[in-house]
């Protein structure tokens, strides 16, 4: 036993290789690992679809591996700016002192910050789902319905002080998106269909009747489109900065919400009941708990945050409903809470991600003439990394995390 | 005459613990070799490393006096070594012949599967070895100690000589245990050498040639049955005199507390699983349900806790009717229940052990203020029954999948023990446990029987039920065939009940 203890405490004194494996260790670490492989990917794939490199490949080796680089550095370089800013425009605008100078440098930055808020919240009715056992495929048609209904709040109740205004509206929405995710949940618990299934079904029903309501009762009769009347400007979430920054106060309503779902999983018995049940229904059941009363909840919460979703562009960006207004969100954001281990911190962080990719993906088409698409694949790759960590285990040397139920047990029952 | 296979200073450990220190064994060719230890004490990683799964730390292996190199299981099954793992790693949707032939299969002209060629060779070996089974069956459709044979058909396929066999047992019936270690003799007989790990001490004693101890990674000694016995073993196991034998008081009967009459219960299937079934158990004494898996235990247990509701019947707890009542109603009313299945049921593995320790009760006070959780009441709670239940993790804040089965028994135990309760139901309580946690187990149940606890005891072994009951119910075919008063029953007489033969 003796010498066993001595090479206990040899592993216990290198703390730097105990540092190491902590890390390794660590999902995280994995997470930004992939990341950083599927940039690297991406700057490849950037580079193997630009004709110049091709040509360069032609004159001479060099001259190739110098225009593949280049091609991927601009691309990157255009989704910096596109997402975050122009570096040296910032400074250049900060020096000049000019209001409006500073806002149009800066106004990427938080048009990022925008396109993350709708993010987050169908990021966290889809890991809400999750850590129920759903799988939430119907956020988008959830968001439709939620901006739908939240449309009808901001337009016709007529007179409010927008204290009140703006929570009826999102509490529309956040219902809106309850009763779409609900109608699965109950189809599940009282028959037995899948959520999968169903919720893609609730998404076609969501995005015609969207089409119907735009063409039909919720048409601006003022205009020839199919859009909506503006909100009432009591509706409207703040804009915190002057035009053209469109950043809104919805962004901290989704951290907010965020940290709503957090307590209400982590905190409460509510969701000590939900996660149960997500982890292990038969247990669940053991325990007294209802598989069907958790199942509906379930699914009408993660309905509900993606209507907020909805709602948050409708009183926030648009100030009305348009066809296909915010259309992707409800579908990444699959991929997104995924990607942020169906936490809610790790949603937030994964939201903004995708916020800055989005929006910086606009303007590297418009400054670099790389399709938006490119962001698509990017996204896949950094996701299929973080699907396949053996993958970028094997890449980087990672050690697999062991868990060692030897270590906890090896000594017996005895008393010795 | 020179060992077939030699295992010298295998050392394996992992991150912060030795899982095998410097271990010496010698098979000798048609010898049974029991390896013997609690769960935890490294058999498995042994066996691990001699079949390629784990590279050892240090040592060598020899296998007919040649010095041997293994890295994957295919080096091993080159070698001649092949293992049966607890787990059966089999396709049920295949056929016999079909699982055999995976990964080794023949082709016939043109690239297509030869079925003929493989059935054959098995049929041979199923008669050269007594090992019946039919090639052409479906895995699905047969019975665990039959599917069990054609894992050991897979090994004698490939030509192993040397066979580890991890826990055979477990899985099996008493009869099919008989079967099993049948078939072994006949192995043995016919020049092949068995490593068979197991941590049941009768067993080892009837059928094994040597016996080998393990205990915290180390070798602490080879003996033989003529040599050792019981009680020697398990002190040789747990590091401790273990007591073998259940010291239980007289019984202090009360009151009746579960009552069920003409219970039917129907199984997933909806056939009926049990028909018709009515006993009664009192305050103070343990009702044991004796019978082979398979007989309307596990429904009869589910309808009792609420899992599913009876077809037809009444049971009634403490003077209330629970014939439908919801899990929760029947716990709150001072019911426990420590459930057959303990990895799907009892727990949720990906939770920590503290959460496990107020699954059914993190609604109530102390542990909820309105909704809100009170985690410092939860840790508490969960430190206070690790102390007293004595289970063995560094942190109660682990998930309870990285306990071993003991442990997580422990947990469980723990948890179900420490609200008042006046009703228990203990299914399977010991199943896979080591010596030294049924010994624990067994002494916590009779704890509560003395404490006033009706106890319901469904077994699958008859030693348990023999040791703990007051009176015997035996189960067979969904119904229960006769109650008889524990004391003075003998063995034969409810083995031959559990067979379903009444006395005329």
């Amino acid at each position: 036993m003796s010498d066993k203890v001595k090479k206990q405490e040899d592993l216990k004194k290198d703390a730097g290789k105990i540092f190491l494996e902590e890390i390794s260790e660590s999902p995280l670490t994995v997470t930004i690992l992939a990341i950083f492989t599927g940039l690297l990917l991406g700057g490849v794939l950037v580079a193997i679809t630009t004709e110049a490199v091709y040509q360069a490949f032609g004159v001479s080796l060099w001259e190739g591996i110098k225009a593949a680089v280049g091609a991927a550095w601009q691309t990157y370089q255009a989704l910096f700016y596109g997402s975050v800013g122009n570096p040296s425009k910032i400074i250049a605008a900060f020096q000049s002192g000019d209001a409006e100078e500073i806002r149009w440098a800066v106004n990427p930055f938080f048009d990022s910050l925008l396109v993350s808020t709708p993010y987050i919240f169908a990021g966290l009715a889809v890991a809400l789902g999750f850590r129920v056992g759903l799988f939430n495929i119907g956020a988008e048609g959830q968001l439709f319905i939620g901006a739908a209904t939240t449309v009808t709040a901001a337009i016709y109740l007529k007179g409010l002080p927008a204290i009140i205004h703006i929570p009826v509206s999102l509490l529309a929405g956040f219902l809106g998106g309850g009763l779409w995710g609900f109608i699965p949940g109950w189809l599940k618990a009282a028959t037995g269909g899948h959520e999968v299934i169903n919720t893609i079904m609730m998404n076609y029903i969501a995005f015609r009747l969207s089409e119907f309501l735009l063409r039909g009762p919720l048409k601006n009769p003022e205009g020839f489109s199919p859009v909506s009347a503006p909100i009432q400007e009591s509706a409207q979430l703040p804009r915190l900065f002057q035009a053209p920054i469109r950043f809104h106060i919805g962004f901290f309503i989704a951290l907010f919400f965020a940290f709503l779902v957090y307590l209400f999983l982590f905190k409460t018995t509510w969701g000590f009941t939900l996660r149960t049940v997500g982890a292990n229904p038969r247990a669940a059941k053991y325990a007294g708990m209802s598989i069907i009363q958790s199942t509906v909840l379930g699914m009408f919460l993660s309905g509900g945050l993606a209507g907020l979703a909805g709602a948050n562009e409708v009183l926030g960006v648009n100030h009305n409903l348009a066809l296909a207004f915010a259309s992707g969100y409800g579908f990444d954001s699959i991929a997104l809470a995924l990607l942020g281990k169906s936490h809610p911190l790790g949603v937030v962080l994964a939201a903004i991600l995708f916020g800055f990719l989005r929006n910086g993906a606009i303007q590297m088409q418009i400054l670099a003439g790389i399709p938006v698409d490119i962001i698509s694949i990017l996204q896949a790759f950094i996701l299929a990394f973080i699907a396949a960590p053996a993958i970028i285990r094997t890449i980087y040397r990672l050690k697999e995390p062991e868990i060692d139920i030897e270590a906890v047990t090896l000594r017996g029952w005895g008393g010795n | 005459m020179e060992p077939i296979l030699e295992l010298k200073g295998i050392t394996k450990s992992f991150p912060g613990v030795l899982a095998n220190d410097h271990i010496n064994l010698t098979l000798n060719q048609g010898e049974i070799h029991a390896l013997l230890g609690e769960n935890g004490a490294g058999k498995s990683t042994l066996m691990n490393v001699l079949y390629g799964l784990y590279a050892p730390d240090e040592g060598e292996i020899y296998v007919r006096g040649k010095k041997i190199a293994i890295s994957s299981p295919r080096d091993a099954i080159a070698q001649g070594i092949g293992m049966v793992h607890q787990h059966f790693m089999l396709v049920p949707v295949f056929t016999v012949t079909e699982n055999v032939m995976l990964g080794d299969e023949t082709i016939r002209a043109g690239g297509f599967l030869d079925r003929k060629t493989p059935a054959d060779r098995i049929r041979e070996i199923s008669h050269e070895f007594h090992l019946e089974v039919d090639p052409d069956s479906f895995i699905h459709d047969l019975p665990v100690g039959v599917q069990q044979r054609v894992e050991i058909i897979k090994l004698l396929y490939r030509e192993a000589d040397i066979l580890i066999l991890d826990e055979p047992t477990a899985v099996l019936t008493p009869q099919e245990v008989d079967e099993l270690f049948t078939i072994m003799r006949s192995l043995v007989e016919s020049g092949k050498s068995i490593i068979f790990i197991t941590h049941k001490l009768r067993e080892v004693l009837t059928f094994a040639d040597r016996i080998t101890v393990i205990r915290g990674g180390k070798v602490i000694g080879t003996t033989t049955p003529a040599e050792a016995n019981q009680n020697q073993l398990a002190a040789m196991m747990v590091g401790r005199d273990v007591s073998l034998e259940v010291n239980k008081e007289p019984a202090q009967i009360k009151d009746i507390v579960l009552e069920t009459e003409d219970l039917v219960v129907l199984d997933d299937l909806n056939n009926a699983a049990v028909k018709g079934v009515s006993f009664d158990v009192r305050g103070g004494e343990i009702l044991g349900i004796a019978g082979v898996q398979g007989n309307g235990q596990t429904e009869l247990v589910k309808a009792i806790t609420g899992l599913s509701h009876p077809a037809a019947g009444k049971l009634r707890l403490l003077g209330h009717d629970i014939t439908h009542a919801s899990p929760r109603t029947i716990t709150e009313l001072g019911s426990a229940h420590i459930p057959e299945d303990r990895q799907h049921d009892g727990l949720v593995l990906t939770a920590t052990i503290a959460d496990n320790l107020v699954l059914n009760t993190y609604y109530r006070k102390p542990f909820a203020k309105y909704v809100v959780l009170q985690e410092d009441k939860v840790l508490e709670n969960a430190e206070e029954i690790i102390t007293n239940f004595d289970v063995r993790t560094p942190s109660p804040l682990i998930p309870a999948g990285s306990l071993s089965g003991g442990n997580q028994q422990k947990v469980i135990v723990g948890r179900e023990f420490s609200r008042p309760i006046k009703f228990l139901v203990a299914s399977q309580p010991t199943r896979g446990l080591d010596v030294g946690s049924i010994e624990y187990i067994h002494k916590r149940l009779l704890e509560k029987r003395g404490a006033g606890v009706a106890i319901l005891l469904v077994s699958t072994e008859l030693d348990e039920i023999m040791e703990l009951s007051d009176r015997i119910a035996v189960m067979y075919n969904g119904q229960i065939i006769a109650i008889v008063e524990a004391e003075g029953a003998t063995k034969e007489q409810i083995g031959l009940l559990m067979a379903g033969v009444t006395e005329a």
